[in-house]
């Protein structure tokens, strides 16, 4: 809502300075964005009116004028092409500042000027001009042009919030400022017209329910084309709103002035009677702006016999529009009720400051004074004869009263408000208010659709009272400990465990590219969003590869050579009739292991890099098992399962992606999913033995496919007595060993935790290792 | 028997000449091996009568402690070279770098929201979350926005179908927290929330810090008092104060913008109030007995101003040149 300040200070002009005004409506809940002064700061200039113009003697495009400033008679060279006899501008005298210059006596080609004819642009008040700034034949000779156009005022700019559209006009907003101030309100005088036409034109409500209150009136012998007084048009420009016509003028004004949308339509052009209806479904009407809408039957209209005429509390229709020619005209000053109007105009594309209004609540007590007052604008600047008021009235919305106890207000607050102070200020707001034993009896105002329980009521006295004025008090409560589970680890955990292993942490949009999803991650029903804010964003990912590629393409892009990144976040899936989420972590390496360096022998990142990652993020306790993901190298990729579930993948990217994204060298990434990584043990103490365990080394060979896991699997499951740990710490393929063979050396410790192992006992264990692997696993000893 | 004297500056003169370990070990062998010359001298004792040999034993013994003591000292002199020796040897240039991984860290919005957590946590609050993709019901009907309020224009949404969106903000979470639990409560839920905004001031996705205390004496005046506690604590500065402005949300009443004093000026930083007594009607919370506050919290713009960042994209473009300098 935007308006000018001198326009609000007719309704009430509180002892405040435009920017205590400013604060003052901020910090009530109306908050001012934005406060600008009309025009630019500039002095010493008033109305001049021409009485002599002479060419001057050496330019041909000059003229010597001599210009009446009031007390005087000045001379002054102009060289705009409007100058001219009998004409009022601006004129800036001597010693006149101007925006960015000054005025001083000077001599141009020769003869002497003391002062400046201006145009809009000299002062400031326009961007361009074709010329000097005409002023109307009645304007006062002398008079400050500052004062004639108004131009110390300030524009405000409220940003509203939707509770409150009382304050969607001058009025609601003079009234609010009483409420903080205690300023008198001075009403514009609102006198019933005198009926001096016969005409009237019937009236129906068939939506009672949507449209409680509707009045209308003819007003024939109207000069629709007269012109719009300039008080009115600049106080509906600094509103934002430009002037049409004299009588769309009128009604937009009332609807600024007292908040009450009304609409004119061209008698000439209606039928027989008004009707307020819901539209039949598929019904059509050409509206005001040239669109034309197709109708539900949820829609409501104003219609006569031959249909939709307007779209009741949004817009007016192209048909029955008031024009140039247009001699009389029923004019119309409804109350539609916010839950019809609620969407609407939104379904319809459309939003007009009619439907804004609306759709938040208008006053039903102002329909008629508006009614009112929009006629007598209408018969002061149009003229024409009034007729009688049409209207149809059935159940307007009740006002109940509501219980406010003093002791709560303060409790809720936590600061003592003085019971006068609130007293006070529910009567400066309007609200027919009494007092029992601390009980307040409150009844809000018809223009008010926001006060309806308790807390409506503490707000308002706290916001009137100045939550500046509230303490910030810390609380004092229980001191309770936390639960704190030690075997559940969280999130940081995950994210220091990366960290520390050299992974930097991105943040990536959680939608993602569609072709990401159904190529890279193979999902073939990605969640998509109805309204993307880009085509590649468009649906929810399943994974978080995606991002972490994208993060990589843009870093490579700037130069860097290597990148570890991580990611802790949502991925999304479909689940039947709902969506599910859960926490993923993933990871990507790509370049060398390590930064460029001198020490060691450089080489690229690879698979075992990162299952060490993988190793330390599932305690250990991870198995891998080669299976195919569309992202990664059919050979180097395995699905990570956790205590026999699978959470997640580990692979290398697979090269038709690595070609796809342009990567030179190795990418290696993972994903997981966070909740089974949480889940630890606390530790429990176990004996640590005194005897030292014993350490034989074995090496075996076997086919070469035989993944070594299930060696290890078998050996941990076999419980070979004694036997404690198996280790593999080499893997031989070549000379010496058959080609579809390997060799692979384990170490194993053994331990007795109650006495010294006798080497026989050793012997014994590793006899049985043995044999366990030649019997599962065709394994022989190595030579 | 002859005197033995001169064998010990004999000696010494040999022993100084040795270079190394080896050649040591042959002068030691000229006095003191089987056929050295104090070893002779001892064999000749016994050709000594047995008046004279206590007194010319002792003399030799005499010599050999001398000779020992000049042999170890050279001993360890030449040890101690030798080692020198290596240790020169060994030397390195300890200003080479490190044969080390990179370094890791985390994004700035983590550390933002690691320490919105511990500052909360150390109040007894705890962490709650809840879904992205949120229903139309918990996003809001059950924050007191019905269907065509006009708050919903506010909100930007995007939708998902027609029953569900993006969530827009993190108060959902408080509905699933209180429909579980029973008061008193004090929760903060951190998370990422989505609007239909991109410029350079607004990101479709970014986070929200909700916070949420429910107990039966909560006032307006405590949300002021921990909001200041937290920005002044998070900020490690004392001398920030909080401004309440009047607001509307549909979900708090009395609902206030919440400034923070800065440089001078304000600064909005998130949105608050005490929660509203439908939204307690959803969740079964006598509203009579118990009262709450909530506040939502910007954690990009919390994390600007923390660390002097001056472009909200730089949290997602995700230049590692910009990351790195988050890194402990």
């Amino acid at each position: 809502m935007q308006f000018s300040e001198d326009w609000l200070r007719t309704f009430v002009n509180p002892n405040l300075s435009s920017e205590e005004l400013s604060h003052a409506l901020t910090m009530a809940g109306l908050e001012v964005e934005e406060m600008t002064p009309v025009a630019k700061p500039f002095t010493k200039v008033v109305i001049g009116e021409i009485i002599e113009a002479a060419k001057h003697p050496d330019a041909d495009r000059l003229q010597v004028c001599k210009v009446n400033v009031g007390k005087e008679t000045l001379q002054i060279v102009c060289g705009a092409s409007n100058a001219r006899v009998g004409l009022k501008a601006p004129c800036a005298l001597v010693e006149a500042e101007l925006p960015g210059f000054a005025i001083k006596e000077a001599k141009v080609r020769g003869v002497e000027s003391f002062g400046m004819m201006c145009s809009a642009k000299e002062l400031g008040l326009a961007g361009e001009a074709s010329g000097l700034l005409e002023l109307p034949a009645d304007a006062t000779v002398g008079q400050d042009i500052r004062e004639y156009l108004s131009l110390n005022d300030n524009l405000f700019t409220l940003k509203l919030t939707p509770n409150r559209a009382d304050c969607l006009s001058i009025l609601g907003i003079a009234r609010d400022v009483v409420a903080i101030t205690g300023a008198p309100l001075t009403l514009p005088k609102i006198t019933p017209a005198k009926i001096e036409s016969q005409r009237t034109q019937a009236v129906l409500v068939n939506a009672p329910q949507a449209c409680p209150a509707y009045y209308g009136r003819v007003i024939e012998g109207v000069n629709a084309q007269a012109q719009t007084p300039d008080w009115m048009v600049r106080n509906l420009e600094r509103s934002g709103v430009r002037s049409i016509s004299a009588i769309v003028d009128i009604t937009n004004y009332v609807l600024l002035e007292l908040g009450q949308p009304m609409h004119a339509f061209d008698l000439a052009r209606l039928g027989d009677y008004i009707e307020v209806r819901f539209a039949k479904a598929g019904e059509t009407l050409k509206l005001l702006n040239d669109t034309e809408v197709k109708l539900a039957n949820d829609d409501l209209v104003i219609a006569d016999n031959s249909g939709a005429i307007a779209l009741a509390g949004i817009m007016g229709g192209e048909p029955t529009s008031v024009t140039e020619t247009t001699s009389a005209i029923f004019l119309e000053s409804a109350f539609f009720t916010p839950d019809i109007m609620a969407g609407k105009a939104r379904r319809l594309g459309l939003s007009t400051d009619s439907s804004y209004r609306f759709e938040r609540g208008v006053d039903f007590g102002n329909t008629l004074n508006a009614m009112e007052r929009a006629t007598a604008l209408i018969l002061e600047i149009c003229g024409g004869k009034a007729g009688a008021i049409a209207q149809a009235i059935t159940e307007l919305p009740a006002r109940n009263t509501v219980s406010l106890r003093y002791a709560r207000l303060c409790s809720v607050l936590g600061m003592q408000i003085p019971q006068a102070t609130v007293t006070k200020l529910l009567t400066q707001l309007g609200f027919a208010n009494s007092e029992h034993a601390g009980v307040y009896t409150v009844q809000a105002p018809s223009y008010r659709f926001d006060i309806a329980r308790e807390e409506d009521l503490i707000e308002e006295i706290a916001r009137l009272y100045g939550y500046d004025h509230l303490t910030a008090i810390v609380p004092h409560a229980e001191l309770r400990m936390l639960d704190t589970p030690e075997a559940l680890l969280n999130k940081a955990w995950v994210a220091d465990v990366l960290q520390a292993q050299g992974y930097q942490e991105v943040v990536t949009y959680s939608f993602v590219d569609e072709h990401w999803e159904r190529e890279l991650m193979g999902n073939a029903n990605p969640i998509k969003l109805k309204n993307p804010i880009a085509s590649n964003l468009s649906v929810m990912r399943s994974g978080l590869w995606g991002g972490l590629l994208d993060a990589l393409t843009y870093n490579l892009n700037r130069k860097q050579e290597r990148a570890m990144l991580f990611e802790i976040g949502a991925s999304y899936f479909a689940d039947k009739q709902s969506y599910g989420e859960q926490t993923q972590v993933s990871g990507l390496a790509y370049g060398e292991f390590q930064p460029e360096q001198w020490g060691d022998k450089a080489r690229d990142v690879d698979f075992f890099d990162v299952k060490a990652i993988v190793d330390s993020l599932t305690h250990n306790q991870a198995e891998y098992r080669a299976e195919v993901h569309p992202a990664l190298h059919p050979g180097q990729s395995a699905q990570v399962y956790l205590h026999g579930k699978p959470i997640g993948w580990l692979g290398k990217l697979h090269p038709k992606w690595q070609q796809h994204y342009s990567l030179p060298k190795n990418t290696v990434l993972f994903e997981l999913a966070v909740a089974p990584l949480m889940q630890t043990k606390v530790a429990q103490y176990q004996e640590v033995s005194k005897f030292l365990p014993v350490r034989r080394d074995i090496a075996v060979v076997v086919d070469a496919d035989l993944p070594v896991q299930a060696i290890v699997n078998a050996v941990h499951e076999a419980k070979i007595p004694l036997l404690h740990q198996i280790q593999l710490f080499d893997v031989y393929q070549g000379k010496g060993i058959a080609e579809n063979k390997k060799s692979l050396a384990f170490l194993v410790l053994m331990q007795d935790t109650h006495k010294t192992l006798l080497d026989t006992e050793a012997e014994v264990a590793m006899t049985e290792l043995l044999k366990l692997l030649e019997k599962q696993f065709g394994a022989s000893l190595r030579n | 028997m002859a005197n033995l004297d001169h064998l010990i500056a004999a000696s010494q003169a040999d022993f100084s000449a040795c270079e190394d370990m080896p050649a040591l070990e042959n002068a030691k062998a000229k006095y003191l091996g089987k056929t050295g010359l104090l070893t002779e001298a001892l064999k000749g004792l016994g050709k000594l009568s047995a008046e004279e040999r206590p007194a010319a034993g002792a003399a030799i013994n005499v010599v050999k402690q001398a000779i020992e003591a000049a042999l170890n000292a050279r001993r360890e002199a030449i040890l101690n070279a030798v080692q020198a020796k290596q240790l020169a040897q060994e030397s390195i240039d300890v200003t080479l770098p490190a044969r080390a991984q990179s370094q890791g860290g985390l994004h700035p919005v983590t550390l933002t929201l690691q320490r919105i957590e511990t500052l909360f946590h150390s109040i007894g609050f705890e962490v709650a979350t809840g879904p992205e993709i949120e229903t139309d019901f918990y996003n809001f009907t059950a924050l007191n926005i019905p269907e065509n309020h006009p708050a919903r224009a506010m909100h930007d949404t995007f939708y998902v179908d027609d029953a569900n969106v993006l969530r827009t903000h993190t108060s959902p979470v408080q509905i699933h927290y209180m429909e579980n639990k029973e008061p008193p409560l004090k929760i903060i839920a951190p998370g990422r929330v989505y609007r239909v905004d991109s410029d350079a001031t607004h990101s479709p996705m970014f986070h929200q810090v909700e916070g949420l205390w429910v107990d039966e004496n909560v006032s307006f005046a405590n949300l002021k008092g921990v909001v200041q506690d937290f920005l002044q604590k998070f900020f490690e500065r004392d001398d920030l104060t909080v401004r309440f402005r009047p607001s509307f949300f549909p979900f708090t009443e009395p609902s206030a913008e919440m400034d923070m004093s800065w440089n001078g000026g304000w600064l909005e930083i998130g949105g608050c109030g005490m929660v509203h007594p439908e939204v307690f009607k959803h969740v079964n919370i006598d509203s009579e007995k118990y009262r709450g506050f909530a506040f939502g919290l910007g954690v990009e713009r919390l994390a600007m101003l923390r660390y002097g960042v001056n472009d909200l994209r730089h949290f997602f473009n995700n230049d590692l040149r910009f990351l790195q300098q988050f890194n402990k």
